[in-house]
């Protein structure tokens, strides 16, 4: 094997041998990956690689963006009529329950004073894109065509015009990137819209499925039941919706349900995103209460 | 050997380019699992014809950009290619002349290396999901590399690349 490594070393011309140069990069690597992931230290080296590799990205989403903007403006009269019409019933229909919102959203405040409890904070949105790119082929990641110049920041809710999409895991300079809350790795706390009860929806890996695991046999679900976000997580703001219960099987041997669900916000098909901030500008992991009980608990 | 000027280096790195962009071109959900380990493919290539250029730190790097743009672990693109890289520059003179069937095994026998250390290292950090379908680019990339071989020696010979 020495003979071997010192034979081709004549070749590679001057310089440590093959075998030691890659000893030293193994050694690198491994090093690189412990703290990549232990979190957080290598956040910079990435997002300055990332200046090298975002352009590789939007080359790669040019096409189908190209194809788009051409399919775009080739429509017809007739269809980009009929789509305006669409349209602008929609956008009635929903002035008028926006309405009706802000009246219960005043009320609500009211009422929240009544019970003394702190008023809800605003939400801020940003449009954003996604890129079309594949990552990881046996991962649910995204690319999003916003990063730290427009505030994007770790953790950060990702909604559609139906629902949660996920959150953002990675930000660069100019993009970020996210897991959808269908990878086999995320979890999303919960709860059924329809009586308040709480749980964690984990992802399957499967684009169109999530799971419930946690539920007891005789928990009040059933197929149908919207599932919001309740907001306990600290990561996503309360109340967006996350997925339709699709199937509850109560099998009497066993301790809980299995319950599927399907989410809400088309995964796989939107391009038009949403980020959103709180209106304070915190992230929503910030919870005063929290400090609060910390302070209390610190203080004897 | 190595005292030659070095020459279309470009083309080299154009190529890896075109690699990292196949890499993570959209393609239907049916045959994602399928795409081939660009990459790994052409880096093999450039190893076994050009060892005096494209060698185990241009893997490594290669690998370190692999990581960033598909946003995998830092590292595990980047030592995969590496060794890799090593295991090909040992052997390059002999596989080299090898038929082009023969050729194939090897590189076979390298993407199994290359896909079994990101399994390793996924493994360990608890990043391991689905392992079902973690053969096929091997084999795909086993079934591309007539192509790539013949596309990239065309390349080499077209621009003179030594």
């Amino acid at each position: 094997m020495a003979t071997a490594f010192g034979g081709s070393n004549k070749r590679f011309g001057h310089g440590p041998s093959p075998l030691v140069r890659v000893s030293l990069l193994v050694l690198l690597s491994v090093v690189i990956i412990t703290v990549d992931y232990r979190e957080g230290h290598l956040d910079r080296v990435r997002s300055t690689l990332s200046l090298i590799t975002y352009p590789i990205q939007l080359m790669v989403d040019l096409p189908s963006a190209a194809f788009e903007r051409a399919s775009e403006s080739l429509a017809d009269r007739r269809q980009l009529l009929s789509e305006n019409r669409a349209l602008r019933s929609e956008r009635l229909e929903l002035s008028a329950r926006v309405q009706r919102l802000e009246s219960l959203e005043q009320e609500n405040e009211r009422l929240r004073q009544l019970l003394q409890s702190g008023a809800r904070v605003g939400e801020r949105l940003l449009a954003a894109e996604l890129l079309q790119v594949s990552l990881d082929p046996f991962r649910h990641r995204v690319l999003v065509d916003k990063g730290q110049r427009d505030g994007v920041h770790m953790g950060q809710p990702l909604l559609d015009a139906d629902g949660v999409m996920g959150q953002v895991t990675k930000v660069g300079p100019f993009g970020a990137n996210a897991i959808l809350i269908t990878d086999p790795s995320h979890a999303i706390p919960v709860e059924v819209n329809r009586n308040g009860l709480r749980t964690i929806a984990l992802g399957t890996g499967d684009i169109s499925r999530l799971e419930l695991p946690y539920l007891p046999n005789n928990a009040d679900i059933r197929p149908g039941d919207l599932l919001v976000t309740s907001g306990l997580g600290m990561r996503f703001p309360r109340g967006y919706p996350v997925a339709i219960v699709t199937e509850v099987q109560r099998r009497p041997g066993e301790t809980f349900a299995q319950i599927h669900a399907e989410p809400a916000a088309a995964l796989n098909r939107s391009r038009e995103v949403l980020l959103v901030w709180r209106e304070d500008g915190l992230p929503f992991d910030h919870n005063p209460l929290m400090e609060d009980m910390d302070d209390a608990g610190g203080g004897p | 050997m190595s005292d030659a000027p070095a020459q279309g280096r470009g083309v080299i790195w154009l190529s890896l380019l075109g690699a990292l962009i196949l890499i993570i071109w959209p393609l239907p959900d049916m045959i994602v699992p399928f795409r081939p380990d660009w990459p790994a493919l052409f880096l093999i290539y450039w190893i076994m014809a050009l060892p005096h250029r494209v060698n185990v730190g241009t893997a490594w790097c290669v690998g370190l950009i692999l990581d960033v743009l598909t946003g995998s672990l830092l590292g595990q693109h980047a030592m995969a290619l590496a060794i890799t890289a090593v295991l090909v520059a040992t052997s390059h003179l002999r596989v080299r002349v090898f038929p082009v069937w023969q050729q194939a095994m090897f590189v076979l026998l390298m993407l199994t290396v290359n896909e079994l250390i990101l399994v390793l290292v996924e493994g360990s950090t608890g990043r391991l999901y689905d392992l079902e379908w973690r053969w096929a680019p091997i084999v795909t990339g086993m079934l591309f590399w007539p192509w790539v071989l013949f596309l990239l020696r065309f390349l080499r010979r077209r621009f003179d690349v030594r």
